[in-house]
């Protein structure tokens, strides 16, 4: 079913979903939408599955028309996003009618939103998603951004009920500052920095660069010395890879990125920090903060229970029991015990998964 | 100088992902390692593990951290390594390329000749003499870093990248050689260009040639160029793949 049509696609406006896992051996990068957490949301306030496509638009100029009577959900950035030139809330479903217009105005946090459709957005399945990667034309609405006159369907025409019943808890939403601080985990090439170069990297403030796509940030500052040199041999890229180049400065890897790469990658930012710098601009400060698996695992663990845990409100709110739980009762347990492991956990993410949790009692 | 280390190293990438460092090189011996511990760890379906990356001497690997823990994952690379005696004996698969050297094709070749002192024929004799290990795959869709140019043929690159080279087109840069799965820019010095389909994504596995393949470039003319993309359209080629 038609369900929206571009009048003006913006600065960059792509249909993603989760990413395309499982071909990195062939070289395929995994692409999706940079901010993970909001497009996952954007889907979860809609009731969609899982793995459903959303539109990541990009800086505020993006404007849609409503072909069908449906609705929809915005989350990410703070693009101002009107309906027929009325302030919409965001981070909660509303409805939209044919014909209404939908845009994206002004700057106000983030760089980018998230449209999510009931049922989703459609697009051919390459290689498992839908993922557009423009740079090898893959994915999406023929591997390109969207265009003016570019027409999208929704995979799905019946409306669950009570749809607009549901909303984001508040705690959930993440507040975008203009200086960031990014917890990562040292390694995999910590090694080939002096300890000088470590602390540097861990003690200094980084500009974002102009330099910042879906591809990754290059930021700016002191730079972080290397014991010998900034190449090695290619190795495989993970998600938040800081590699630093052989002028010191950092890059920091995001969807797009390459498989692999040949720079030495001093540390990796974690999971649940990955959004705060997909929604960084131009211009804002980055630090750096040390943190250990351990710690690393517990935030992933408690931001994956919180999700499961609005996913299953949402799923009983639109009376839809049949949407599978990502945290079964087996692997609660690996949560629970994650949860004991973690002496130090920041008191804002218990709050934050506790906040769900009651969401999901009431 | 290469060195295989008695045991390899997981390195954390973050809570998500890991690299196992087997040594340290470009050697084939390296990478057999390398991919005989990636055969071993796929043959335990170890649970929670998503992605598995062979590069050059390390494996990449993601995993869910909920159901898999850094430590377990080195306790089964271990295991897996400690295993390995004996079973290295992978059959060596070498896919032919057929490659159609200079002219329009490859408007380099020249460059490449007179740069390293020598003639055509000799460049592209010893180009297409080489079988050449698909050490890994990257930088884009079914792109190959392969092993074992000559050095005597290494080229620098262009000064100022081509704004479009065609998929298929066979590239030097510096001491590697490679081929263009699909349309793009790049910098590389273009000698051939093969009618062959590298990458494919609706196919499964999306790309013909995979880490631990051995690949030849078989030079052939501009009319069996022409014969070889017409069958292919048609839908009647197979690349020749020989075991050794």
């Amino acid at each position: 079913m038609l369900v929206l049509e571009a009048i003006d696609g913006g600065f960059l406006s792509t249909i993603q979903d989760h990413g395309r896992k499982g071909y990195l051996r062939y070289g395929v990068p995994h692409s999706g939408a940079i901010d993970p957490f909001a497009h996952r949301v954007s889907n979860i306030l809609l009731g969609n599955p899982s793995d459903s496509a959303t539109i990541e638009v990009t800086l505020p100029g993006a404007r849609f028309k409503v072909l069908t009577d449906t609705v929809v959900a915005v989350t990410g950035a703070d693009l101002g996003c009107e309906l027929n030139n009325v302030r919409m809330e965001p981070w909660q479903p509303f409805p939209v009618p044919a014909g209404g217009i939908l845009s994206f105005t002004s700057s106000h946090s983030g760089m980018r939103s998230y449209i999510a459709i009931v049922g989703g957005f459609e697009a051919p399945l390459v290689l498992g998603s839908r993922a557009t990667y423009t740079r090898a034309k893959l994915g999406g609405l023929s591997g390109r951004k969207l265009y003016m006159g570019d027409r999208l369907s929704s995979r799905m025409t019946e409306m669950p009920e009570n749809i607009l019943a549901f909303r984001c808890p508040p705690e959930l939403i993440p507040h975008q500052s203009s200086h960031l601080e990014l917890r990562v985990v040292l390694g995999p090439q910590d090694a080939y920095f002096t300890s000088d170069g470590v602390e540097t990297f861990l003690n200094s403030s980084y500009n974002i660069t102009d330099h910042a796509d879906r591809t990754g940030y290059r930021l700016s500052g002191p730079p972080i010395a290397h014991k010998e040199g900034a190449d090695i041999l290619s190795d495989g890229n993970p998600l938040g890879a800081v590699q630093i180049a052989g002028d010191g400065m950092p890059m920091v890897l995001l969807a797009d990125r390459g498989t692999t790469g040949g720079y030495t990658k001093i540390a990796t930012v974690i999971g649940v920090d990955v959004p705060k710098l997909a929604q960084a601009c131009p211009g804002d400060q980055v630090t750096f903060r040390e943190v250990g698996l351990d710690e690393a695992n517990s935030l992933y663990a408690l931001q994956e229970y919180a999700l499961a845990a609005i996913t299953q409100t949402a799923s009983v709110v639109y009376g839809r029991r049949r949407l599978r739980m990502r945290i079964g009762a087996g692997d609660q347990e690996v949560v629970t015990s994650f949860l004991d492991m973690s002496a130090d956990i920041n008191e804002d993410d218990i709050h934050l998964a506790a906040t769900a949790w009651l969401a999901e009692r009431e | 100088m290469a060195e295989l280390f008695s045991n390899g190293i997981l390195h954390p990438a973050g809570e998500r992902a890991a690299t196992f460092e087997v040594g340290r090189g470009i050697d084939p011996g390296i990478h057999q390692h390398v991919r005989s511990v990636q055969l071993g760890l796929e043959k335990r379906s170890v649970r929670g593990i998503n992605e598995i990356l062979p590069t050059y001497c390390t494996l990449f690997i993601e995993y869910d951290p909920m159901l898999l823990s850094f430590s377990t994952l080195e306790m089964v690379l271990r295991d897996v390594e400690s295993g390995l005696e004996g079973v290295l004996e992978v059959p060596k698969r070498i896919v032919e390329i057929p490659t159609c050297y200079g002219g329009e094709h490859g408007p380099d070749l020249e460059f490449v000749a007179e740069n390293a002192g020598l003639g055509i024929a000799e460049v592209i004799a010893l180009h297409a003499g080489t079988d050449y290990l698909v050490y890994m795959m990257g930088f884009t869709p079914g792109f190959t870093y392969l092993g074992g140019l000559n050095e005597s043929i290494a080229t620098p690159r262009l000064e100022t990248p081509r704004v479009i080279i065609p998929a298929g087109s066979v590239g030097i840069a510096g001491s590697q050689t490679g081929i263009y799965p699909s349309d793009g820019p790049g910098g590389w010095r273009l000698i051939g260009k093969t009618p062959v389909s590298l990458f494919d994504p609706a196919k499964r596995p999306p790309t013909l040639l995979e880490p631990g393949h051995y690949l030849r470039f078989i030079p052939i003319s501009i009319e069996e160029y022409a014969a070889i993309s017409d069958d292919i359209k048609q839908g009647r080629y197979k690349v020749t793949e020989l075991s050794a």
